[in-house]
This record gives structure tokens, sequence and C-alpha cells, in this order.
């Protein structure tokens, strides 16, 4: 049962870490709210509890989907487990 | 869980009822906060609500102060009123618009009588109402009384992950049990509100909420010099891990559950097609927010926060809820609701939503709010403009 990361929408490419932090390296497990089902990722850097993580690589322009929406822009690339924040994703409202 | 039917609530003259029972000492503008605060001073068990507006507005900035000062008045949770203003106009309007209810009210202008002649004489009508007051019971009142007002603050991923859904389980829960809700924030729906707009219970609802949206975005797009990045999200949500609006948006969204709104007020504005969800027309900011919420009728509020928003209002408890496990740990004084737990997968939803309701109806009988408790009496006036 023990979750390091959420993800509220099976096509969301980011999900949240719900612990203290996860460390580089770390092997998580994550839960996907939606269909109550479990993934698995490694982890490139320290993500403090309620930052994201991309659990796909991204390029400059993709879209950053999560509760299955767009949410943003991708500004700098970021690859699969990395910290996803405001220096690499965008706002597309102003 | 079975929900209860009723709660102890203290009944008004008018049908409505209330989970509190203040007398308060309401100013009509700024100038009249002394002898208000005068008055409260003197008479233990009443409350003055200072602000810092009422003078030389004009046009709907003046109409909005009017429907708040005179919302604040008639809510359920004010058993009686004092009103005190510079001049005697304003007052009796104020004063008119609140004896509607049936309750108590009497107002004061001080041009010609000073601040000590006026703290007097108001003074007396106070004691007199707060003794008067001081005599109701709680009643068994349904729950179909309940005016529920949320708003979220201080957003972290959290909010959108655990307690902004644990309040749109309560909803989902409460909503056939006849209560009035609503939900607020016009600028914090952007980015989701077009899936905002297809909540609408009706077409007229739907339309009406994007017509407010682009009124209130093409103000923002007119007025901001810069983008919104430095407010909207603020630096406390982006700690917390919210990137942009849109995500903020979302989460913010969860608090509704799967409920539709049936219309959307004004700013303060008194809901009037009965039982169900409406849409408020707010600012984002917490204590402004609430304020209008209260005007309104809203008899108790739902808050959750994720980082730990602190605020309180003088007449509507606000409960907050947080399942951000560091702010339970750092700042639980604040807290009534802890659902962290669902972040740890050791609570489920609607086990959550289950304690909400519980929290709520401790507090509509009586319990106080850790606002409450810590003496937070936010009372925010909303202004449209600046004045003549």
């Amino acid at each position: 049962m023990a979750t390091d990361i959420i993800i509220h929408d099976k096509k969301d490419n980011v999900g949240v870490v719900v612990i203290e932090k996860i460390t580089p390296k770390q092997d998580c497990k994550c839960w996907i709210m939606e269909n109550d089902s479990s993934t698995d990722i490694q982890s490139m850097d320290e993500i403090p509890l309620g930052h994201k993580i991309a659990m796909v690589d991204l390029k400059e322009g993709d879209t950053i989907l999560k509760y299955g929406h767009d949410i943003g822009k991708v500004i700098k690339s970021i690859k699969k487990g990395e910290h996803v924040h405001v220096h690499n994703v965008k706002t597309k409202k102003w | 869980m079975e929900i209860p039917k009723s709660f102890l609530g203290y009944k008004r003259e008018n049908g409505r009822a209330g989970t509190r029972n203040h007398v308060i000492i309401l100013p009509v503008d700024d100038i009249s906060n002394a002898c208000a605060e005068a008055v409260a001073n003197n008479i233990k068990g009443t409350i003055a609500l200072p602000h810092s507006y009422g003078r030389l507005q004009f046009g709907a900035d003046l109409e909005l102060h009017f429907r708040t000062m005179i919302g604040t008045g008639c809510n359920p949770n004010v058993a009686a009123v004092i009103v005190i203003g510079i001049e005697p106009k304003w007052t009796k309007r104020i004063v008119d618009g609140i004896a509607k209810t049936g309750k108590p009210v009497e107002g004061f202008h001080i041009e010609r009588t000073g601040d000590i002649g006026t703290t007097m004489k108001a003074s007396k009508k106070a004691q007199e109402f707060v003794m008067w007051a001081s005599e109701k019971q709680r009643e068994e009142c349904p729950i179909s009384d309940l005016w529920i007002s949320v708003k979220c603050g201080e957003s972290d991923t959290t909010s959108g992950l655990a307690s902004n859904p644990t309040v749109g389980n309560l909803m989902d829960k409460l909503e056939p049990l006849g209560v009035h809700l609503c939900f607020g924030e016009t600028s914090e729906l952007t980015g989701a509100e077009k899936v905002c707009a297809s909540r609408g219970a009706t077409k007229e609802a739907s339309d009406k909420f994007m017509k407010t949206w682009n009124d209130y975005n093409d103000f923002i797009l007119k007025e901001a010099t810069d983008d919104l990045s430095e407010s909207q999200p603020t630096a406390g949500n982006i700690a917390g891990g919210l990137t942009t609006i849109e995500e903020k948006a979302f989460g913010n969204f969860q608090k509704i559950g799967n409920c539709k709104f049936i219309d959307v007020l004004e700013p303060a504005e008194e809901p009037k097609k009965g039982k169900g969800l409406y849409f408020m027309d707010t600012s984002s900011a917490a204590a402004e927010c609430v304020t209008l919420q209260a005007a309104a009728g809203f008899n108790i509020h739902l808050f959750p926060t994720g980082q730990g928003n602190i605020v309180g209002n003088p007449i509507e408890p606000v409960i907050k809820l947080t399942a951000n496990p560091l702010t339970v740990k750092s700042m639980g004084e604040h807290i009534d609701c802890d659902v962290s737990k669902i972040l740890s997968r050791e609570m489920n939803l609607s086990e959550a939503g289950d304690e909400l309701i519980k929290t709520t109806l401790r507090v509509a009988n009586g319990r106080l709010t850790c606002a409450e408790a810590l003496g937070h009496k936010e009372f925010v006036m909303t202004k449209l403009y600046r004045s003549a």
C-alpha cells in the first residue's frame, strides 16, 4: 500500500511526491488514482513533498498533463524521473 | 456513515438558522470604526467589525458596499445589530435593509453628537441586545438549514490531491440533503474555466459563468503591467509544488465534487434559487472571499489549505482542513480536520469526507473552530474601483 508518488489520471505525464522527499536513484512506487493501478519509476533528482516528477521524457513545447488536463508547457527539456516545476514548465495563460 | 439529519442552531425571525449567536457593532464607514470599537469594548459579548471603506464610493462599488453591510447584518449567525455611521442617511439605509429579517437592529449617527455621546447611546442599546440574545437557546434544526461556503488558500499539490476532493466528497453527500453550497474564486479557475462552465446545471448558468470569467480576464489583461506569474500562483503555492495557474485551477475545482452549479451570484448576492450549489464571483484573496460569502448568508465555511492559510471571519466559523502532513506537524493549532492519511493511503476519500461532515456538524453545534479560538476575525470589504 505504501506510495511515494500519486498520479491523478492515467493520461498524466507527471506524478506528485507524497512522502517527505525522494532522493536521486530512488525506486519509487506510484499509485494512479483514476483506475487504482500501480507503476514504478526511478528518480533522477531530489524532489520534495508536493512537487512533481516527470513520468516520461518531455521536450520543449510539450504539454504537461495533470488531472488529465493541460496545465502548461515545457520550456526546457525534461528527462523521465526529473523534477518538474517553474524552472522547466510555464503557464500557457500569461 | 449515516449522516445526521439535524444540528443544533439558533432559529431566527425570518426562518433561517444560525450556527452562532453574535451581536455585532457594524460601522458604516472607516471613520466610525473608533466609535464601534468603543461600544464593543464597553459591552461584553459584542463584536465590532471595523473596515476601511464606506466614504465617497459610487455606482456598482457603492452598491456592493451596501450589499455587504446589509448582508452581514442579515446573516443568521447574527442575533442583533448596532449600526454606527457618520451620517444619518446611509446609516438608515443599512438599518432598514437588516430590519427586513425581523431581527433587532438600531442605527446611530455621529454627526451633531460626537463619538462620546454616540458611544453612550449605542452602548445602552448594545447592552439591551446582548442580554436579550444571551437567553436564546440552540434548537434542533434540519441539516438543510446549513448554508456551506468553501474557499481554499495557501494551496499546494496536496490540496488538489486530497483536501479539496474531501470537500467535494462532502458536497456530493450533503447536496441531496438540501443544503445551500457556494464556491467562488474567479481568478483561480483560470485554466479550468471551460471545464468549470460545463458544470453549470443549465445552459443559462454555464453562459453566466463564462461571461463572469471573461469579464474578469478582460480586466486582468487591461490592468496588468506584467503577467500574473508573481501573484498566481503565489510564492507559497510554488514552494508547495504548484507550477502554473492551470494546475492550481484544476486542484481548486476539485472542491465541488460532482455537483453542478445552478446559478452565478454577484459578490455578496444572496442565493434566490433554493437549495443546491452556487458559484459566486469573488476575489481569490481568502478574507475578501469569505466576507462576501458570509454577507450572502452562508453560515458555515470549509477552508482546505496546503501550506497553512490561517484566515477566520467574525461571524461565519471557518473550518480548516489539510492533507499536508508537514502543515499538521508545524501549525496544528490552525487545523480542525486532518486528512493527511489520504496521502499515505491509510484513509480513503469517502472516509475523509465523513470525517469532515462530523467536524462540520460539531462546529455547527457550537464547537469553536481553531480560527475562532485564536481570535481570527478578518472582515475585509471588496472594493471594485477607487472612490470619488
